[in-house]
């Protein structure tokens, strides 16, 4: 531990706090308001959008069942569109690779990923994907599965806080907001800077040059830098060069690691201050803000402490295989655990090959159901549910019928958010068990032992919160795992989703009471551990037996030098 | 209807994110950051030699090495080993290049030498050494070279001088660019 790897993790979160404060008001105008022309100045571009696309009734209010049908139907739009780019680019233009056509598994895979903004990626980008795939593709999923998960935090919010209503907002009004006000002015500020630092921006045709040495190396570029912009900032993660975020072209310099990892964190925990606002509780959204904190640095510390022990292999404290010189230990600790608590799953170190304890808590992360900050819009909705969670169960303790922000939970209400919560995670342990169980599956594994389990639990775990890091060692290009985390990264995307709404249309046609002295408050010093506490019992324990035959005793047994 | 709509949404949509915004951002860097928008090409007589940004394979004890990569710096698709902490895959290639190292140096069994020269990138084409590393490899480089002292004592000072410290003195760890440092090697 050195000094100045704390000041870089005070100036992170201190920049992350001051941000959160300046874009959180800004934010809240442009999307949170619930009235019509609540945008003033910006009305005027996205009204002229709507009504082109959509016609004059293009902002009538739909019933939670309308944006659900919406954001389904638009969402498999994209998802035909980005299938067919893929299985079409070797004959469409902005290929110079001459890459060829993906193959169908891949590509369904791939576009199943995209659009549920988990961003897993059984390719490399820069070996499969032509710059056209990747700009009119990718890059454009980056930003609709970033909007649509806002929209559904929006709808949730407007359930909570109308009265007596029966509408929760307008779908595409909420994903052509988000897109225009948020997501692209963002992107365009962070992409210019990331340029500033290296990060290529070309569509001219790989370069080949002659080394030093008399060799020949080919110098991969593409559109990168606008694509990497919305990849953190849309918490997606998927690189447009295999390695991802430590690839030096997608991030070239410590500052620009810097910023990617401001990104990540950003419009998730600016949504909690929105949020806030929106229901009207500014110090409700401060509450869930310190409770995604406080599990986020304990996340931290665990594994930073465990990645600067004594690594066995070379009899020192340094872990630096699979990172990069130029970020060191302590900035490729802070991404994985920041990647992972939001749903970005981008990353500038392997994963696989941290000390195991560390290599647990991004999973941890995950599988308490990214609700650290989580994805944009989607973090904070997954968090409400296990906030109706929290005051079901101190409602049941004090033998009141439980309320939040005024409204009671009753029982469909708690049906739709136990099914929200549990289904995740029966996914994770079904699905990883079934790999275990399949030879075709096992043989995928890179790593023995121990570690094979944790290889096969980590792509289930991050294709189901819909996170997309990976143990990059398990070989997910196959038929099964293209098919298996394709399933579970839709139930993990609509099978909260759609809970999430039907809560929203449920809440938002009750009439707030006044709280009452059995009401539990839902701020304060006393909500926070509780709902930390519900969030660890009910998030975490599911997953403590295959965690401890994972990483736990793969840590015990690297003490005992053994090997696989 | 609602499908009709959303396909005209998502076409506008697209076209937004998917051409203008990109291409917007290729003329803003092209303006901006010509060299850094195409690869951060290194030239020397003229003709490019790689990407200050990606390390190239250096063979030669003539020349510092770069980190050892799991993919031999393979660009297309470039990769890493993804092996854990109880790998004996990868504890068998940390010995080989231990020893492979302290027989290139000359130096005893018992020498301590960097550990990131021992442990691959994870990008496969991580373009710094730690300066420790580069202390470490002088030795060799100047012997290759046949270096007098006085050549070697300019040496040190250049290497000194290419240490990069942590970014506005803040991020990151010091480090040297492994291609810029042969190049200036050469031009010694």
């Amino acid at each position: 531990m050195k000094i100045m790897d704390i000041v870089q993790i005070s100036l992170y979160f201190g920049i992350l706090g001051i941000l959160t404060l300046l874009l959180g008001s800004y934010i809240f105008r442009v999307l949170g308001k619930d009235r019509q022309g609540a945008l003033d100045s910006f009305s005027r571009m996205d009204n002229a959008i709507l009504r082109l696309v959509v016609g004059g009734r293009g902002t009538y209010e739909m019933t939670w069942k309308e944006y659900a049908f919406s954001l389904l139907v638009f969402n498999g739009i994209g998802f035909f569109a980005l299938v067919l780019l893929q299985l079409f680019q070797a004959g469409l233009p902005l290929n110079p690779q001459k890459l060829p056509d993906v193959p169908f598994w891949l590509a369904f895979n791939t576009a199943v990923s995209f659009m549920t903004n988990t961003n897993w990626q059984a390719y490399s980008g820069e070996a499969v994907m032509s710059y056209l795939t990747q700009m009119l593709g990718l890059c454009v999923q980056n930003f609709l599965s970033a909007a649509t998960g806002m929209g559904v935090l929006l709808a949730l919010a407007r359930g909570l806080k109308r009265q007596s209503a029966k509408t929760v907002g307008n779908f595409w009004v909420d994903v052509t907001r988000t897109t225009l006000y948020v997501l692209l002015p963002l992107s365009i500020i962070l992409a210019v800077l990331l340029v500033s630092q290296g990060v290529v921006q070309s569509l001219a045709p790989y370069a080949t040059v002659k080394t030093v040495e008399g060799g020949s190396q080919v110098i991969p570029l593409g559109p990168a830098a606008s694509q990497i912009a919305i990849k953190q900032l849309g918490t997606n993660g998927g690189g447009f060069f295999g390695v991802n975020s430590a690839h030096p072209f997608e991030n070239p310099t410590p500052f620009s690691n810097f910023l990617e990892m401001l990104a990540i964190l950003l419009i998730p925990a600016v949504s909690v201050y929105m949020f806030g606002l929106m229901v009207g509780s500014r110090r409700h959204g401060a509450c869930l803000f310190a409770a995604m904190l406080a599990i986020l640095l304990a996340g931290f510390i665990v594994a930073w402490w465990s990645e600067t022990r004594v690594n066995p292999m070379i009899g020192s404290p340094c872990w630096m295989e699979g990172k990069e010189i130029r970020f060191g230990v302590m900035n490729s600790v802070l991404w994985g655990c920041v990647t992972t608590g939001a749903s970005n799953g981008s990353v500038n170190a392997m994963h696989d090959s941290m000390s195991p304890l560390t290599g647990m808590i991004p999973m941890c992360n995950m599988m308490m159901g990214e609700i650290i900050f989580g994805g944009v819009g989607t973090g904070l909705y997954t968090m409400i549910l296990y906030v109706i969670l929290t005051v079901f169960l101190t409602g049941i303790m004090v033998g009141r019928t439980p309320e939040y922000l005024g409204k009671k939970i009753e029982a469909r209400e708690m049906i739709w958010a136990i099914i929200g919560i549990l289904l995740p995670s029966a996914v994770i342990l079904v699905g990883s068990a079934m790999a275990c169980l399949l030879p075709a599956a096992r043989s995928s594994v890179a790593n023995g032992g121990p570690h094979g389990l944790s290889e096969i639990l980590y792509a289930f775990t991050s294709a189901t919160e819909n996170n997309g890091s990976a143990f990059t060692g398990l070989n997910a290009n196959t038929v099964f795992y293209n098919l298996a985390l394709s399933v579970a990264m839709l139930i993990g995307r609509f099978g909260v989703i759609i809970p999430v709404l039907a809560i929203a249309g449920l809440l938002v046609s009750k009439k707030a009471a006044p709280p009452s002295s059995g009401t539990f408050p839902t701020t304060g010093v006393a909500f926070v551990f509780v709902l930390i506490g519900v969030i660890l019992i009910v998030g975490a324990l599911t997953f403590v037996p295959p965690l401890f035959l994972g990483p736990v005793v793969e840590h015990g047994l690297m003490l005992r030098g053994i090997t696989f | 209807m609602i499908i009709l709509k959303s396909f005209r949404l998502f076409l506008i949509l697209m076209l937004l994110t998917g051409i203008i915004y990109p291409l917007g951002i290729m003329t803003a860097a092209k303006m901006l950051f010509h060299d850094h928008s195409c690869g951060s090409m290194v030239t020397r007589n003229g003709m490019p030699v790689g990407s200050a940004l990606l390390a190239q394979k250096f063979e030669t004890e003539r020349y510092f090495h770069p980190r050892p990569s799991a993919c031999d710096f393979a660009t297309i698709p470039s990769g890493a080993g993804n092996q854990g902490a109880t790998s004996k895959a990868l504890t068998q290639s940390v010995r080989e290049r231990a020893s492979k190292l302290l027989a290139s140096h000359a130096l005893p069994l018992t020498a301590s030498i960097p550990a990131d020269l021992l442990l691959a990138s994870g990008s496969g084409l991580d373009p710094h050494i730690s300066p420790e590393a580069m202390d470490f490899q002088l030795e060799m480089v100047a012997r290759a070279r046949n270096l007098n002292p006085e050549k070697r004592a300019r040496l040190r000072k250049l290497a000194r001088e290419l240490i990069e410290s942590p970014q506005f003195g803040i991020f990151g760890e010091p480090r040297v660019n492994v291609l810029l440092l042969n190049l200036a090697l050469d031009d010694l």
